[in-house]
């Protein structure tokens, strides 16, 4: 009964969304103020039954109830109760109600807080809005039914993917999503800016804000899959250049570029059209992720059972979501007014070449992603593009931009000094110099690139403070009144910095992975094996049993110098259900670096092959995922974007120029 | 300098940059395209030693035997017509069996052996790596009758 409630809400919902997505245009159009303020009542009630929807489905798995095929196939009662809940996105059909419940969120957050908004750009924004919540329910309601009944229901279920049953992966897909869904937003606002033929700095105050959350929340995604790949496929990496990484690696690229630009265009009213192509560019390519992964066209542990109706479906929507908007750019951006002019030498060009960094990066990532898939499509040569492909390129593409993320906050708008700020860099660039002489001496001369890598990061960590120390004239005003400027800089100038430290640890912590140190040995109980300043002793290796496995877990005892520093019990998990073993790595750290150890396969003569890595610096790489978007969240509670208020002509001064 | 002059310059200047970064991806991209074969194609076709290639198959039976050093596992891979010997140090993925779906990806050393980067294995009863059904229905030796993926593990040294 439920059931059949949550999908009767779906189609309520779509018949809403169809009703949204063209009532409040019209109205627009002919300036009807009633058929306008409809997106925003339909936008509320959308969620409403979506949300109801989605509660249905979570019921339907709560209370295992078989009788539904999706719970059938994904779930089983003795399932733990967070696995029971996180499995309804585990699966294609519950991961697009997912989505779709993300979307109509922020369709009703748009609702809720664009009060401030004109109404005709308002309506047009929902109507947007709507036209994506259309496509996606029709989606799920045609080809994609969470709710299907099997008659007779089955005892039990099928279980989800062992390899899924894991507290990182849980909320993996509701961040990423957040941020895929979060980017429909600035979409709309484009679409609508193309539509009203009008962008001005207000337009992009207005997009801002929604952008930065998506950005922090797929940061946060991205960053949780990634350490989920680092401490459970059990051989130490964090970034493979997977074809599903990039897809939710792209739209970050992108949307960082567009974080970046719509500064420009609120701060200077310039490069209105690329921001626009921007934020059509950041939403298509989070739809192609989002399809890319669930689709199967890519093997991998997301992708889900092939339906050639869906691939239809899934084509008809891309080509017109992206097509059409991308035709409605080249139609109407030439009409945009162009605005303030720059030097290139010039805050506004530093955010230049950081978009067009970042763009081509993106661009080669979409490049070597797809190419294969067109390869295999059109009759060529089976391949793949190699990992170092993406390792080359995306160094080489990043090297100038995180050289250059420490100088652009300190040019001047519309024309800098280039000479001034590189002088207002010497300590910064000492500090690199230190930190890579440094690197070299404790390395004793480790691969040169890495050194670089690491002296990189310790430059954009002292340009990044130096621009706070310059912003408060620190040693050149007294300490009280330095004091003051700090407290009065707006939040959205320490978000910046905040988030540009992030990048700098994050940077640290990737580099640092060229001094690991690996070992792979088979053991018996009571071997020591030595790394690093460790010995790991094995004392055996034990028979377990979970809620829905067998494991077999070693007990190792981590000594150094003599003492006992940690017990690590590394696990090899057998899944009767699915007939399915996974590793369970043990993991020491002391947030400078890890020790790491997967249990791998009994030789059959009372050994096991053991593997262990010493990494350092390796968690930086997530603390600085999670220092961005935290900068992103402190940005946000800027009182120019929290009140939406439109810039004050005179801003005290010292606290000018917030980004 | 006249505002003209300086705009043309800039856009010189954005060209230039963009050439090379695409010459740079273009290289770079050629350099790492890793080819799919077949260990009919590795045996019949002229394959380029010490370029990273992945071939794919099923893991002979009986063909699987580590060596002394406890890490190094040597295994055959098998069409049904042809197979190659591989080589690989590091831990197997876990549902790495003999009679089963496998990709590998590495380089073809003197003695016609490839040596391995990484194996991919798959992950569930029901999965078969794509390359692998292709590569046995060409060499005729596919049943019908294959389940959708699910998952794919993949193993590196």
């Amino acid at each position: 009964m439920i059931a059949e409630l949550g999908h009767f809400a779906l189609i309520l919902a779509l018949l809403l969304a169809l009703l949204q997505s063209s009532v409040p245009l019209i109205g627009a159009a002919r300036r009807n103020f009633t058929w306008m303020t409809l997106g925003r009542s339909t936008a509320a009630a959308q969620f409403v039954l979506v949300a109801a929807a989605f509660a249905a489905l979570i019921h339907a798995y709560v209370t295992s109830d078989f009788s539904v095929q999706n719970v059938f196939e994904n779930s089983h009662s003795d399932k733990p109760l967070l696995y029971k809940i996180t499995g309804v996105w585990g699966n294609h059909e519950g991961s697009m109600v997912l989505w779709v419940f993300i979307l109509s969120l922020f369709g009703a957050a748009v609702a809720w807080f664009g009060d401030n908004l004109p109404p005709a750009l308002s309506a047009r924004v929902l109507a947007v809005q709507g036209m994506i919540g259309a496509g996606f329910l029709g989606f799920i309601l045609l080809t994609s039914d969470p709710f299907h009944r099997l008659v007779p229901a089955p005892l039990d279920g099928r279980g989800l993917n062992p390899v899924l049953q894991d507290p990182g992966l849980a909320f993996h897909p509701p961040f990423l999503y957040l941020g895929y869904v979060g980017f429909s937003i600035a979409f709309s606002f484009a679409v609508a800016a193309l539509i009203e033929g009008r962008v001005d700095p207000a337009w992009a105050r207005w997009v801002r804000p929604w952008t930065l959350a998506a950005w922090c929340a797929l940061t946060i995604g991205i960053a949780m899959g990634s350490w989920w790949a680092y401490y459970t496929l059990g051989w130490g990496g964090w970034w493979f250049w997977d074809p599903v990484e990039n897809a939710s690696f792209m739209p970050w690229l992108v949307g960082t570029a567009l974080l970046h630009s719509a500064i420009v265009v609120e701060k200077r009213d310039a490069l209105k059209s690329w921001t626009i192509l921007l934020a059509i560019l950041t939403f298509s390519l989070s739809l192609v992720g989002t399809f890319l992964v669930r689709s199967g066209v890519l093997t991998s542990v997301h992708a889900f059972a092939v339906d050639p109706r869906r691939g239809l479906y899934i084509l008809l929507l891309l080509l017109v979501a992206i097509g059409g908007s991308l035709s409605l750019y080249a139609w109407r951006a030439p009409a945009l007014k162009a605005g303030g002019l720059f030097a290139p030498i010039s805050r506004e060009g530093a955010l230049v070449l950081n978009n067009l960094l970042l763009t081509v990066a993106a661009a080669a990532i979409f490049w070597g992603t797809l190419y294969p898939l067109f390869s295999d499509q059109l009759g060529g040569p089976k391949l793949t593009v190699g990992a170092p492909f993406f390792d080359i390129v995306f160094r080489w593409l990043m090297a100038p931009l995180l050289v250059a993320v420490a100088v652009g906050p300190l040019l001047a708008w519309k024309r800098g000094d280039l000479l001034a700020a590189l002088q207002r860099l010497w300590a910064a660039f000492a500090a690199a110099l230190m930190v890579g002489l440094v690197a070299l001496y404790i390395a004793g001369g480790g691969p040169l690139l890495a050194v670089l890598t690491l002296a990189l990061a310790g430059w954009m960590v002292l340009g990044a403070l130096s621009e706070w120390a310059e912003r408060v004239r620190l040693f050149r005003v007294g300490f009280a009144e330095s004091r003051r400027r700090a407290r009065h800089l707006p939040r959205a100038q320490y978000g910046m910095t905040l988030a540009h430290l992030g990048l700098a640890v994050t940077l640290a912590g990737i580099a640092a992975s060229a001094w690991q140190q690996e070992r792979i040995e088979i053991m018996k109980p009571g071997d020591d094996v030595p790394i690093a300043s460790y010995t790991l002793h094995l004392d055996g290796v034990d028979k377990v049993q979970g809620p829905n496995f067998t494991a077999e877990r070693a007990d190792v005892t981590v000594r150094k110098g003599g003492s006992v520093v940690a017990e690590l019990h590394p696990e090899k998990r057998f899944f009767p259900l699915q007939q399915m073993s996974t590793g369970v790595t043990a993991i020491k750290t002391n947030l400078l670096a890890d020790l790491y150890l997967a249990l791998g396969d009994s030789d059959g003569k009372g050994g096991w092959t053991v593997r262990a890595w010493w990494k350092p610096l390796v968690p930086w790489i997530w603390i600085g995922a999670v220092m961005m978007a935290l900068g992103g969240v402190v940005s946000l509670s800027d009182r120019r974007l929290r009140l939406g208020v439109a810039a004050r002509a005179r801003v005290p001064r010292g606290a000018r120029a917030a980004e | 300098m006249t505002r003209k002059r300086r705009r043309l310059i800039a856009v010189l200047v954005g060209m230039g940059c963009l050439g090379v970064a695409a010459t740079l991806v273009l290289t770079a991209f050629n350099e790492n395209l890793v080819f799919f074969y077949s260990p009919s194609d590795i045996k019949t076709k002229g394959v380029p030693q010490g370029r990273l290639l992945r071939i794919g198959g099923l893991v002979e039976q009986a063909s699987v035997t580590h060596e002394s050093d406890g890490k190094t596992v040597d295994f055959r891979v098998t069409d049904g017509s042809d197979t190659v010997t591989v080589v690989y140090r590091g831990a197997l993925p876990d549902l790495f069996r003999e009679g089963q779906g496998v990709v590998v990806e590495g380089k073809l050393d003197g003695s016609g052996a490839i040596r391995a980067d990484s194996v991919l294995a798959k992950h569930d009863e029901n999965y078969m790596p794509r390359e692998v059904v292709d590569a046995l229905k060409r060499s005729g030796h596919w049943q019908e009758g294959g389940a959708p993926p699910q998952a794919l593990r993949e193993a590196k040294p």
